[in-house]
């Protein structure tokens, strides 16, 4: 870019980075949080805190998953609990009944909900929008369906995960925790990877206009299915981790919807399309629940209507707010311009 | 003959998933969205159907007098509010708040009215049948129900096709843009949908809550039935849902009378054939109204 300055030629250099002062400061906090978290099993955490921390931590993979879905692919589903159950259901079978141990069991569960969700997707995406979302949902119901009529699987009153049987509870739970927090990690870092992409780029342009994505050469249908069996994969992890947590599956609450419906309470309260909302909306949705459940149904009356107010009013989220409509990035996703120092003609050579 | 006795049933109960359909339908027909509080709006309609016969001693019938109205005005004013503005916000909006709505109508109900089973009270009709064949009987409640939903279909699908404002509907349905430039109010046009959506979930709630027992968590099932109705039929075409009505009603009457425990999922199965091989429905619209 060279403009003309006092009849100077002047250049002005500009740099393209996406890294930003935030993100070095995010990655620090994010590092240091994480080893910290590592070694709370020797030090600071009871076991009561290492379960509920798992709760915590496949929170934030699920709203991870379904901000993938909805805030990058488009794609409002209210059938992810298929998914989740599959992952519970895959864990339990791949540890007990194949005997491969729980750890290598998670990702096997993982592969099974990717494996089903491909499959599914060649019906789901006949509808689109709101249908798509009701169709994601009958999906659902006929998975869990089938489920309940698989007496391998326990039929209607599930099964319990015996891999773990005979370790001591400390070494079980802590297991488990660092199995969670590994898991959080590589499920952010993953999504984090596969939105910066090239095919990331493409799922953005996809969901804000798919006519003009497509006319730019973005492979609509394919990249779609790509969200869309990442984010089941995602979803079966979080089954996976349910499961290995409560060491108990039971197919009326993985198959819940109500599994769907906090995943999208996370995406909302702490904002969609970008990757820290979830990790704050679901801290939020974890502490909320550990206060407010109390109230019963009241709960999740108040909850709803948090939701629908800021989907209205504060579309950004809690994310939104806190980072200064998008000034503070500690996952930078897009490319900024940074002009550098202007250099006048001639100074410089070629 | 068992077989047609359950394709007999199956058909009738079509009339009652046709007009919780045809709301649906209308709404999006209309302005192009999916109302996910439909069910649980469907379950609203029966407690108020319930709580008027059992606090006044009204029969059954009368009290859809009542709740029609009672659920129009709240479409009504649904949509002035919540649903026009959710319509003016980003594309995710109407899905994500129409389902916030469901999950606090769910709720509310769960507080007012506990998780029990409960229905509303028709006497002996809710028994009474009449013997067509030694096999075949057919319930005179059912019979009604399809009765009134044929009737309704009909009168919807007459109001649409000869009625000014349910022309200005069509012509909204079709290009929102022309329909607003040749003087049509968008908004009115959008709250008279779905006061008449709701007025038709009005009716089928009441008939559902005299049918079945229902509890408030009925709305989740309710939606899925009328959605696959919807798609059965085929987009646009009132008739059309009406068929896909009786269709699932069909798959799900001899599914249960082949697989006693198994009847719904043989209807999602026969909605995920129809998606599978005729994603456009069974019974496409060729000519508007």
């Amino acid at each position: 870019m060279s403009k003309s300055l006092a009849g100077a030629a002047v250049t002005q250099t500009v740099k393209v980075r996406r890294s930003t002062r935030s993100s070095y400061v995010g990655v620090a906090v994010f590092a240091i949080a994480i080893a910290a978290l590592a070694i709370g099993p020797f030090a600071f955490l009871t076991k009561g805190n290492q379960q509920n921390l798992v709760t915590l931590f496949t929170y934030i993979i699920l709203g991870t998953m379904w901000n993938l879905l909805a805030g990058y692919g488009g794609m409002v589903s209210i059938g992810q609990q298929a998914f989740i159950g599959i992952g519970a259901y895959g864990i339990v079978y791949a540890a007990d009944n194949l005997g491969v141990g729980p750890i290598i069991a998670v990702p096997i569960a993982m592969v099974i909900s990717g494996a089903i969700a491909y499959l599914v997707s060649f019906l789901a995406f006949r509808l689109s929008g709101g249908y798509f979302a009701i169709g994601t949902w009958v999906i659902a119901e006929v998975i869990k369906l089938v489920t309940t009529q698989i007496t391998a699987l326990g039929a209607g009153s599930g099964i319990s995960l015996t891999a773990f049987a005979g370790a001591k509870p400390e070494i079980r739970i802590a297991t488990v925790y660092w199995m969670a927090l590994a898991s959080v990690v590589v499920a952010v870092l993953v999504t984090y990877l596969l939105i910066r992409s090239r095919l990331g780029a493409g799922f953005t342009a996809l969901r804000d206009d798919p006519t003009a994505a497509a006319t730019l050469g973005v492979h609509v249908t394919r990249s779609k299915r790509v969200i869309w069996v990442a984010a089941a994969m995602g979803c079966g992890l979080a089954g996976a981790l349910l499961a290995a947590n409560t060491l108990r599956v039971q197919p009326d609450s993985v198959y819940s919807v109500q599994l769907t419906a906090a995943m999208i309470f996370i995406v909302v309260i702490g904002g969609i399309g970008t990757i820290e909302g979830p990790i704050v909306g679901a801290i939020v949705y974890f502490a909320l629940e550990q206060y407010l459940s109390d109230l019963g149904a009241w709960y999740l009356v108040i909850l709803g209507s948090v939701a629908i107010i800021m989907v209205l009013f504060l579309p950004q989220g809690l994310w939104g707010l806190l980072s200064g409509k998008g000034r503070i990035q500690l996952f930078p996703t897009g490319y900024r311009l940074i002009s550098g120092p202007p250099i006048a003609e001639g100074s410089k050579e070629s | 003959m068992e077989w047609a006795n359950a394709i007999v049933q199956g058909v009738l109960l079509g009339g009652l998933y046709a007009l919780l359909a045809a709301g649906l339908s209308l709404m999006f027909g209309v302005m192009r969205l999916v109302n996910l509080a439909h069910g649980a709006l469907a379950i609203v309609a029966a407690y108020a159907g319930l709580v008027l016969v059992q606090k006044t001693g009204m029969p059954p019938f009368a009290s859809i007098v009542i709740v029609v109205p009672l659920m129009a005005i709240l479409g009504w004013v649904l949509q002035r509010t919540l649903l026009n503005t959710a319509l003016n916000r980003q594309a995710l909006a109407p899905i994500l708040v129409t389902f916030g709505l469901a999950v606090i109508i769910q709720n509310l109900l769960l507080e007012l009215f506990t998780a029990d089973n409960q229905s509303i009270d028709v006497g002996s009709l809710a028994s009474s049948s009449i013997q067509i064949t030694p096999d075949i009987a057919i319930g005179v409640f059912p019979l009604i129900t399809f009765i009134v939903g044929v009737l309704v279909i009909g009168l919807l699908q007459q109001y649409l096709a000869r009625t000014a404002t349910g022309r200005a509907m069509r012509a909204t349905s079709d290009d929102r843009e022309a329909a607003e430039l040749m003087g049509i109010d968008n908004k009115y046009v959008y709250s008279l949908a779905t006061a008449i959506s709701l007025g038709l979930v009005g009716i089928a709630g009441v008939f559902l809550g005299i049918r079945t027992q229902f509890n408030p968590t009925f709305g989740d099932a309710t939606l899925i039935f009328a959605f696959e109705a919807v798609i059965i039929g085929g987009l646009g075409s009132l008739w059309g849902t009406l068929a896909g009505g009786m269709i699932l009603g069909i798959a799900q009457t001899v599914g249960a009378q082949a697989f006693p425990s198994s009847g719904v999922l043989l209807g999602h199965v026969v909605f995920l054939l129809v998606l599978a091989f005729r994603p456009t429905g069974l019974f496409p619209k060729v000519v508007n109204g």
